[in-house]
């Protein structure tokens, strides 16, 4: 089976990443009591995360719209500067290196995107695409070796070396997604952040990438950070799942542990709601009030507008992520006080 | 009785330069009052176009080249334009993925609703606004008389598609065309959504066609299914049947494709290949470059839908009609 440990590869230690959207000086002035005075709008996108991403896993990272799952990715790749927080690979602390000393983090860590037609330069061809990360990582291959190499991973994805020469249109979109894989996986990686690599695909060319990307961990013992929204694919392939609400973490459980026993009333509810085959109507978790914006955060517990168990101490205490009996962690004071 | 919608032999093409497209190569189903239809299949296999060509909105070098569409008795595909408008949002309503599609981004929503049902009734416009607080609060939208003054980009994905389907809704259509109407909304959004379309077509004895290539949606809204490749229906029938027994290799592809829940992890199963473009369609079953058991017959005929008279359900697959 799969050879994943407990050991963290990538661990996140209370990762904040705002965003200033303030815009120019002159969209910021503002006049408070006949007094000119400059605003700052920020977008609070990830409020305080800890996570480990364990050697050999797949970790999801599910969530609405806007929670903060690509931002939370783009961070650990260092895509992003954080606000505050730590991030580190392999005990190397990578959040505040030189970009001289981050390139080798930069091969080691790679990227998936949603959209293969946006993430393809659309005038090199798969060999121009996939040969340019590898020389610049690798420079001291020869040119026969980097060769080889583009047709061993074409192979690996599936799409035929022979077509090496052609452009990324001339491709399917299933196709294009498994030529952004292979341009991952030629400098040799160790962890991927799939950002929605499936969310562009039809079902039946999903389930191709899907076996790829579980084929790959097994093989090259890859690690996964895979953000979707699609909860029935979280439940399939996954380790564990992370469980994101307005840029906090709520919930991270074991797969298993997750998808039957859910903690944080927001997972419940997420959990309630995915559309099963052979389900007659609809017997979800009906969630009152809408998702507020990561300018104005809730105080306490930032899902307390929407939550059916809010009481006073969740409007001003912010909830700690804490173990479970059924070995889960959530961060909900009704779960910590017994009450639900 | 007769059918709220009987669409027979519907052929849609599209007049490219180089020559032209059959998007729709003769489909064929009928609806009846209250009934609710998903149509499923994948990206290019003639969903929306099918929808859209129910009420004649088919864009530019769009043209139905055939077929009938009988709505409520009446051959509405040979109506004039003028006549056809009164049936769109009067008596069939569309809703569309993206609600800023119904939607106009410079008006209120109370102006929106109240010139909608001002065109369609003959009521005062305070008479207007009450219509549309009333479908406000049936779409489960809070504090409706605030949301009249606001404008749509005031409101939240989940609420635009609330407030597209109260328009929708102003008229009483007997049939509604929803294509992927949550496909852009979360989960927990979506369910509010569907859950609601479902009870308000169930209330009124409204009409469904269900758009999307989401098979669990389709089975928890609706009573039967049609399934398409390539511009045409290669299987239909009740929804339970076809989801937990179905027939066409295609459709069982796209079922096994499917995580099937519990977590187990192990292979998807794939279909080889893809959905040929609509310009180069293979002769005889057009699923057949993909088809396991795809033999010489299906290389030259391309097979008919047709019931065996004992499974319920109709299957375009030459692999029924050798039992025959
Ligand atoms: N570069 C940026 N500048 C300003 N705000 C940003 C930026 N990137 C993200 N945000 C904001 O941060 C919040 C989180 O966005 P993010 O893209 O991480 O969400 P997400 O969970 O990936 O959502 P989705 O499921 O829609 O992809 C959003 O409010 C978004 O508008
Ligand atoms: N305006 C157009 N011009 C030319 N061809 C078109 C046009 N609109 C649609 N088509 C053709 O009709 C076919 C069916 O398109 P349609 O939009 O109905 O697919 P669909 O099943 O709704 O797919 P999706 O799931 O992506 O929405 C497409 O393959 C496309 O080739
Ligand atoms: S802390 Fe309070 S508001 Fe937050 S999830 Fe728990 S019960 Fe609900
Ligand atoms: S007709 Fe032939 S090729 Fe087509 S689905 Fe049936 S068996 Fe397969
Ligand atoms: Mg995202
Ligand atoms: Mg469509």
């Amino acid at each position: 089976m799969k050879a994943h440990t407990t050991e963290p590869l990538v661990s996140i230690t209370n990762l904040v990443k705002h965003f200033d959207i303030s815009g120019g000086f002159l969209d910021r002035i503002s006049f408070a009591g006949g007094l000119p005075s400059l605003t700052t709008t920020t977008v609070k996108a990830i409020n305080g995360v800890s996570l480990d991403i364990r050697q050999g896993e797949i970790l999801s990272v599910v969530g609405e719209s806007g929670c903060g799952k690509s931002t939370l990715g783009r961070t650990v790749l260092g895509l992003y500067p954080p606000t505050s927080g730590k991030i580190a690979f392999r005990d190397m602390r990578i959040d505040n290196l030189s970009a001289q000393d981050m390139l080798p983090y930069r091969r080691r860590m790679q990227m998936v995107f949603q959209d293969p037609y946006a993430s393809l330069n659309p005038r090199m061809t798969v060999r121009q695409i996939l040969e340019e990360p590898t020389r610049f990582h690798f420079p001291d291959l020869s040119t026969s070796q980097v060769q080889d190499k583009v047709a061993e991973v074409m192979r690996q994805v599936g799409v035929d070396p022979a077509w090496a020469g052609r452009f990324p249109h001339e491709f399917s979109g299933g196709q294009r997604q498994r030529i952004s894989i292979a341009r991952a996986l030629m400098v040799d990686p160790e962890f991927i952040v799939a950002d929605e690599p499936i969310s562009a695909l039809d079902v039946s060319i999903q389930a191709q990438i899907l076996n790829l990307i579980m084929d790959c961990q097994e093989r090259f013992g890859l690690t996964y950070m895979f953000i979707t929204h699609d909860l029935s694919v979280v439940e399939h392939i996954s380790t564990r799942v992370a469980v994101m609400y307005l840029g906090t973490l709520c919930e991270l459980a074991d797969k298993k542990n997750l998808y039957g026993d859910p903690q944080h009333p927001y997972s419940r509810a997420l959990l309630s709601a995915i559309p099963r085959l052979g389900t007659k109507g609809f017997s979800h978790i009906r969630l009152k009030g809408e998702v507020p914006t990561p300018i104005n955060l809730p105080t306490g517990c930032v899902f307390h507008t929407r939550c059916p168990h809010v009481n006073e101490r969740c409007r001003n205490e912010i909830p700690k992520l804490l173990g479970r009996p059924n070995g889960s962690q959530a961060a909900c004071h009704a779960l910590e006080e017994g009450r639900i | 009785m007769t059918h709220l919608l009987d669409v027979q032999d519907l052929v849609v093409k599209f007049r490219l330069r180089s020559g032209d497209l059959t998007a729709l190569n003769g489909i064929n189903f009928t609806l009846n009052p209250g009934e609710r239809m998903g149509l499923v299949g994948e990206s290019g296999a003639g969903k929306s176009v099918a929808g859209f060509s129910i009420i004649n909105l088919i864009s530019k070098p769009g043209f139905i080249a055939s077929g009938r569409v009988l709505f409520e008795g009446e051959e509405i595909s040979a109506y004039p334009l003028e006549q056809m408008r009164d049936i769109r949002g009067n008596r069939i309503s569309m809703i569309f993925q993206d609600p800023m599609m119904t939607l106009n981004p410079v008006l209120t929503i109370g102006t929106q609703m109240v010139e909608t049902i001002m065109a369609h009734n003959k009521v005062s416009v305070t008479h207007a606004r009450e219509i549309a607080l009333e479908k406000l609060s049936k779409v489960y939208i809070s504090s409706p008389g605030k949301r009249l003054g606001q404008y749509p980009h005031e409101l939240s994905g989940g609420m635009r598609q609330r407030v597209v389907i109260a328009i929708s809704l102003l008229t009483n259509p007997s049939l509604i065309i929803a294509d992927e109407p949550t496909t852009a909304l979360d989960v927990t959004i979506q369910a509010e959504v569907m859950a609601l379309l479902l009870e308000l077509c169930r209330d009124d004895n409204m009409g469904l066609i269900l758009i999307t290539h989401d098979l669990g949606v389709v089975s928890q809204v609706t009573e039967k299914i049609a399934v398409m490749y390539a511009g045409r229906i290669v299987e239909q029938g009740p929804t339970e049947a076809i989801v937990s027994a179905p027939r066409h290799p295609y459709t069982q592809g796209l079922i096994k494709a499917l995580p099937q829940g519990g977590g187990g992890g192990g292979r998807l199963h794939q279909i080889p290949g893809m959905m040929p473009n609509l310009t180069s369609i293979p002769p005889g079953c057009a699923f057949h470059p993909r088809c396991e058991h795809a033999m010489d017959i299906c290389r030259r005929e391309t097979p008919q839908l047709f019931g065996d008279g004992q499974t319920p359900g109709l299957v375009a697959c030459h692999l029924y009609a050798q039992t025959r």
